[in-house]
């Protein structure tokens, strides 16, 4: 079976720091991390190589990131936590894409790797939409099911997930091939192990271009793009108010109070 | 397609290295240059940049003629013949831009025997009500449900359609824009018809630290979707005109999934959907041990609230994930947020700074919450909270608050 995994190398949050003055967020030497979400993506992925090698099937796990050439390193950092390989699509082609012309790129390439299964975080902490995975799975015509929160079975070309809603869960069984998001309930990532990490030293990560997809100019990058971001600015800044101190039993007194006059008591 | 720096305008300010994500911006001898390859053309330094100094180049077209799309949708969504609340707050917002067009709102059910369940919906301001009712359509599924959409979208032309930002909104409504070749914006917290006539959509990016406005120029329909309690409810209009029913006829091939629902099971817990809350009572690793939060449990219950918790104490396995707010959780907005134990680190506040009031309780005078907090109260969560719930039986006067 041939498994595929979606990642995005996204900033750091907790290195990023806000300017005191302009009130802007100052993004200077801050560092890269994989997306937290699709760390669980990738554990998922290899526990199901893993569950299926246990039934004598064979597997590959294979990671795939759009973005420039840093992008590099969280695909290194994919390896050593149990991918098998990974490809590297990037071009500045594909610069400005929003999440049409980035679900298109990522789907042309996973077209020419043929997985059963792809493997994608629920959302990325810098763009927060969640869309580019059920936008995988329209552009290859996939199955979908996202928000998944844990995998029940996999037999021939079905697989049984449970789904994570805001008012329980939904047991879905979804025929293969099939585009999966995972919510961080599904599992807990590995740390990287010391065969991982030397397979990430050693591993070849070729890099696909633009031409490489047969993408047309019109469907990546800006002109792929339907929505435009026409300003960037900071939200409204809030600071702190009143800060109290005293006795346990003053302070609820006057927390009381403060409720009342909310209209919340 | 590109980003240029005119020179003539650049003075070398350095604004625009700061806010470049990529980190692809240098300035030297007072002149800023991008670094092609680094750079992600997402706009910020343009945005930034106080002297109009940068310019990003597009050359695109319609691909048709786009003045044929017209009205305002809003996607009704029902689980089981219950309308989701946010469909009513989509209304206030789906309203506001018909008007701004001239043109008719109308809110799009799909799913089965839905007369009951759309009788809520004739008390508001809307012009139409368009019904799918099929056994296939009687359960989410992402498949059917995009493909009946797309194909209601492609007959009847909608210029905007909102949706709420719920599991299935998002899950689904990705789907249609990518058929359609259409924008879609995500967890949108303002949505307004620019000079140009554009539907303007304002959110936040990088868990609320940047806010991005984004526009839809070429294509239609434009999409949003928005997540629940960031508009304000849409009044009722009980003595206006009903909204028109229409029935609508899907056709059956569209019905075709891969996917087959099997069972849906409710969680028991009604404070599990703390999205929904109007006041939410988080703990974090400060209410020391796991069985404390039965304490933030009784103040929650007391103010007719949820339980929620930072991802500290969900990692220790204190509470399950889904009561996690943050960067990793959920996003809430209540009207009343009350943090106990938490320290306040970045990816927490992505989760909850939007609340109306913060309430922090903090041992630690330090602590980053502080500074987001409207109040906040330097002391031990486990001595106040217990201490305000029987403050708040007391003043209602019931049978447990005894001691007052």
């Amino acid at each position: 079976m041939k498994i595929a995994v979606c990642i995005k190398q996204v900033p750091q949050t907790t290195e990023v720091k806000i300017d005191p003055e302009t009130h802007t967020l100052i993004r200077e030497g801050v560092e890269s991390q994989i997306n937290p979400f699709d760390l669980y993506a990738l554990e998922e992925a290899v526990r199901v190589r893993e569950r299926l090698a246990e039934q004598a099937e064979e597997s590959t796990v294979t990671v795939i990131t759009m973005g420039p050439p840093q992008a590099e390193a969280a695909l290194r950092e994919a390896i050593s936590l149990g991918g098998d390989d990974a490809i590297l699509l990037s071009d500045r082609a594909f610069a400005g894409s929003d999440t049409w012309a980035t679900s298109y790129a990522l789907a042309r390439a996973l077209a020419k790797i043929e997985p059963d299964l792809v493997f994608c975080g629920m959302q990325a902490i810098d763009g927060d939409t969640g869309q580019v995975g059920p936008g995988i799975a329209v552009h290859l015509d996939y199955g979908q099911a996202a928000y998944v929160a844990r995998i029940e079975s996999i037999e021939k070309r079905r697989i049984t997930v449970k789904r994570l809603l805001e008012t329980g869960y939904e047991r879905v069984a979804v025929r293969m091939p099939a585009v999966l998001t995972v919510v961080k309930e599904i599992n807990e990532p590995r740390t990287p192990s010391l065969r991982g990490k030397m397979n990430a030293k050693k591993a070849e990560i070729p890099v696909w271009r633009a031409a490489d997809i047969a993408a047309p100019e019109d469907k990546i990058g800006l002109l792929g793009s339907p929505t435009q971001v026409i300003k960037v600015f900071s939200p409204p800044h809030r600071e702190g108010g009143e800060r109290w101190t005293g006795e346990p039993a003053e302070l609820a007194d006057k927390l009381c109070e403060l409720l009342a006059e909310m209209k919340i008591v | 397609m590109s980003i240029r720096v005119i020179e003539e305008k650049c003075n070398g300010c350095t604004l625009c290295v700061k806010v470049c994500p990529q980190g692809g911006i240098q300035v030297k001898d007072k002149l800023a240059t991008i670094e092609l390859d680094r750079c992600n053309l997402c706009g910020a330094c343009v945005s930034a940049c106080q002297f109009r100094a940068i310019k990003i180049e597009i050359e695109k077209q319609p691909r048709e003629d786009l003045s044929r799309y017209s009205g305002v949708w809003v996607f009704g969504e029902q689980s089981r013949g219950r309308i989701a609340p946010v469909v009513f707050e989509l209304i206030t917002a789906g309203r506001q831009l018909a008007d701004a067009r001239k043109c008719d709102l109308a809110v799009v059910v799909l799913g089965e025997s839905l007369d009951k369940a759309i009788q809520g919906l004739s008390d508001y301001p809307i012009d139409k009500i368009l019904i799918c009712d099929a056994r296939e359509l009687a359960a989410y599924d992402a498949e059917r449900y995009s493909r009946v959409l797309s194909d209601l979208c492609r007959q009847l032309k909608p210029e905007i359609v909102l949706a709420g930002a719920t599991t299935t909104g998002r899950s689904f409504l990705s789907r249609v824009a990518v058929q359609l070749y259409t924008g879609l914006t995500a967890d949108c917290t303002g949505l307004a018809i620019g000079e140009d006539g554009l539907l303007h959509q304002t959110r936040p990016a990088f868990g609320g630290n940047i806010m991005a406005e984004i526009i839809c120029p070429y294509t239609r329909p434009q999409m949003s979707t928005v997540r629940h309690k960031v508009i304000p409810m849409c009044p009722k209009s009980p003595n206006g005109r009903k909204p028109d029913v229409v029935r609508l006829n899907p056709k059956p091939q569209l019905f075709g999934s891969r996917s087959e629902l099997l069972e849906f099971i409710e969680q028991v817990e009604s404070t599990i959907n703390i999205v929904d809350a109007d006041v939410i009572v988080s703990g974090g690793r400060g209410i020391q041990a796991p069985d404390n939060f039965a304490v933030l449990e009784e103040l929650a219950k007391a103010l007719g609230g949820a339980v929620g918790a930072s991802r500290a104490a969900v990692d220790a396995g204190w509470i399950p994930y889904s009561h996690q707010v943050g960067q990793t959780g959920k996003t809430v907005c209540p009207k009343l947020y009350i943090a106990c134990g938490i320290s306040g680190a970045v990816q927490h506040l992505a989760g909850m700074s939007s609340a109306d009031t913060i309430i922090a309780i903090n041992k630690d005078p330090n602590a980053p919450i502080f500074q987001v907090a409207d109040f906040g109260i330097v002391g031990d969560c486990l001595e106040v909270v217990p201490l305000l719930t029987r403050r708040i039986a007391a003043l209602r006067g019931t049978a447990e608050g005894s001691t007052g």
